[in-house]
């Protein structure tokens, strides 16, 4: 996305902004602090918290705007404010007000809210913007205000074009976002999955991607053959994923832009799955051979293949912490699956995961103070998180069946997915996406047009 | 007199429960040893007497006793037409993680492979492959369904 920013001009002296800060502080240690919840617990405490009273206004459309191709422009102010207020709602963090309560014009509002008029709809923060078509170009500007202490929080200008009004809604979401909470956001992003049709036992797999709110889905692949597990580069214009192509499962690499795919490597056997190294230079996996599965790197430049663990076991699912300096991976060297960390040059490996059950894939937090993991106990599933020595550990969601975690690019959210049981025939089975914040609160599903599984975050688009 | 009465509706319970779920461990029992499939339900011949696949407990790829029978008898077949060369394809149930599910899946099919192999099969004629939970034969999410899913089978390629 081509786009420049400049600051707009402070409407005053655009002070930090201390009350919805504190308000926010509090919340966020409120989150840290709280004790790791089972999932009974965490329905119980659940809409505890009291999410921030925010105003959208509806952008104003300013009148010298031009058409452009079949944009309906006189509700792009309404749709760009909608998917911000859908971002909000979605994070558990903000309420959106209700429009019909709005006191101000969006035009005058944007020059000068009358603090105290839109206070008196519990409002807290207010955005507002203007925007303007012309010569092809579409103009947006917005303003977030504080309206405690009456005054500016941020304001900004950025120019693209007009197709691209979605990715608009979803920067000025992080900008606010950010803005609020001291955090990344991670609205202008996507997520890449397996679509899933048809019957349990002939299931059609399809690698699909969309924007992180469920809009402009897109299939990658045909359906052709199964493909499983796609994970992006760091920056978001590759895929790394698994296919059965010509009935020979292998790890695929696939530029999203222009379409074209590879085989990973030159290896007589399976390999699954992939993850990206953090630089985007390597590619992680297993191979298997002779029943026996290992870790391995190739280097997408030099081609050189690198042989990360050798045992008798199973090792699988790795994973890089963010400084690329160690390997999570699950491996049944024990008996049965846990988790284990190691150097990246496959020294040092170290069993981190004790506890009741088995364990399986973990995946480093972006952050690198997290790992993500799939725990299973009793005939029950479970995602949750624990530090990256094992200790620490918070069960996040219980359910039938649910795993493969993914961490938003803020490290804040996981997006997994999640299966129904079955009946005789394969009736009353589903596969659909889920996330939840790692405090263990705010559980949803994501809007999907087909069933999905094997999810993965992309990081910022527009870092 | 009461008491005695709601006693007598306890053991009641407790001796319809005895028997509901002596029936009920019967059933499974026919079908399922220590959590392996016992049953033919699902099971397809490559020739007259000589099933085409091996079951597996949960979590492992060791071969029972049954599972070695069959195995001596695909062997058997394979040594009398010397020219059939077979894929072994190994599965899991849907109740793991989809990549330990892929590597369990090939530890598997490699388990039957290398069985073959001690009964003179050259290794040669065998391929194997891991579809991991992808290809259930039976879709229900059940134990026993479960159990007819962990299964190494083994294919004719021409």
């Amino acid at each position: 996305m081509e786009r420049s920013s400049t600051k707009l001009q402070p409407y005053r002296n655009a002070k930090r902004l201390n009350v919805i800060r504190y308000i926010f502080a509090l919340l966020i240690s409120f989150l840290y602090f709280s004790k790791s919840l089972a999932l009974i617990e965490v329905d119980i405490t659940r809409g505890n918290l009291d999410p921030l009273p925010i105003a959208v206004s509806p952008l104003h459309v300013d009148i010298k705007s031009e058409g452009y191709k079949d944009l309906k422009i006189k509700n792009l102010g309404d749709n760009i404010a909608s998917i911000i207020e859908k971002n909000f709602k979605n994070t558990g963090l903000f309420n959106p007000l209700k429009k019909d309560a709005f006191v101000q014009k969006p035009d005058i509002a944007h020059l000068k809210p009358r603090f105290e008029d839109w206070r008196l709809i519990k409002a807290q923060a207010l955005v507002t913007g203007k925007i303007l078509i012309k010569d092809n170009k579409l103009k947006v500007e917005f303003r977030l205000w504080d309206l405690t202490a009456a005054q500016e929080m941020t304001a900004l200008a950025f120019t693209t074009t007009p197709s691209n009004w979605r990715r608009v809604a979803h920067i000025i979401s992080d900008k606010i976002y950010e803005r609020l909470t001291g955090e990344e956001g991670y609205f202008d992003t996507r997520i890449i999955y397996v679509a899933e049709s048809g019957p349990k036992n002939q299931r059609i797999k399809k690698l699909a991607i969309m924007d992180q709110d469920g809009s402009n889905t897109k299939y990658l692949t045909l359906g052709n053959e199964l493909v499983l597990t796609p994970r992006f580069n760091p920056t978001n214009q590759m895929v790394t994923y698994m296919s059965y192509f010509r009935n020979m499962p292998r790890v695929y690499l696939l530029d999203i832009e222009t379409g074209t795919q590879e085989v990973v490597g030159n290896f007589p056997g399976m390999t699954f799955a992939p993850r990206f190294s953090p630089d985007g230079k390597k590619i992680i996996m297993s191979f298997a051979k002779d029943g026996n599965s290992d870790i391995y790197t190739m280097d997408l430049d030099s081609r050189i293949v690198e042989r990360i663990t050798e045992h008798s076991s199973i090792d699988t699912s790795p994973s890089f912490s963010p400084d690329g300096k160690f390997i999570a991976f699950n491996s049944d060297r024990s008996g049965l699956q846990q988790i284990y960390v190691m150097r990246s040059d496959g020294g040092n490996v170290k069993r981190i995961t004790f506890g009741k059950g088995i364990y399986g894939t973990p995946v480093w937090s972006p952050r690198g103070d997290l790992i993500a993991f799939t725990k299973m106990h009793k005939g029950r599933f479970y995602i949750g998180v624990m530090r990256t020595d094992g200790t620490g550990e918070r069960l996040l969601t219980e359910n039938y069946y649910q795993e493969a975690p993914s961490w938003s690019p803020n490290g804040r959210v996981l997006v997994f997915y999640r299966e129904t049981k079955a009946g005789d025939r394969g009736e009353g089975f589903s596969a659909k996406l889920w996330s939840i914040d790692i405090t263990g609160y705010n559980e949803r599903r994501l809007s999907t047009k087909t069933d999905a599984s094997d999810p993965s975050w992309s990081s910022l688009l527009s870092k | 007199m009461i008491l005695n009465k709601n006693l007598k509706n306890v053991l009641l319970v407790i001796f319809t429960t005895l028997v509901l779920s002596a029936c009920s461990t019967a059933k499974k029992s026919a079908d399922i040893e220590g959590d392996v499939y016992t049953g033919k339900e699902t099971v397809e011949y490559l020739a007259s007497g000589v099933p085409d696949r091996v079951f597996f407990a949960t979590n492992k790829s060791s071969l029972t006793t049954a599972s070695r029978a069959t195995l001596r008898k695909q062997a058997t077949f394979l040594r009398k037409n010397k020219n059939l060369n077979v894929t072994i394809e190994g599965h899991a149930d849907e109740r793991g993680t989809r990549e330990y599910n892929l590597a369990l899946g090939e530890r598997r099919a490699n388990a039957a492979r290398d069985y073959l192999m001690t009964y003179g099969i050259s290794g040669k004629r065998i391929s194997v492959i891991s579809y991991g939970k992808e290809k259930p034969v039976n879709p229900k999410s059940s134990p026993l369904s479960w159990s007819q899913n962990r299964r190494s089978v083994t294919v004719k390629v021409n």
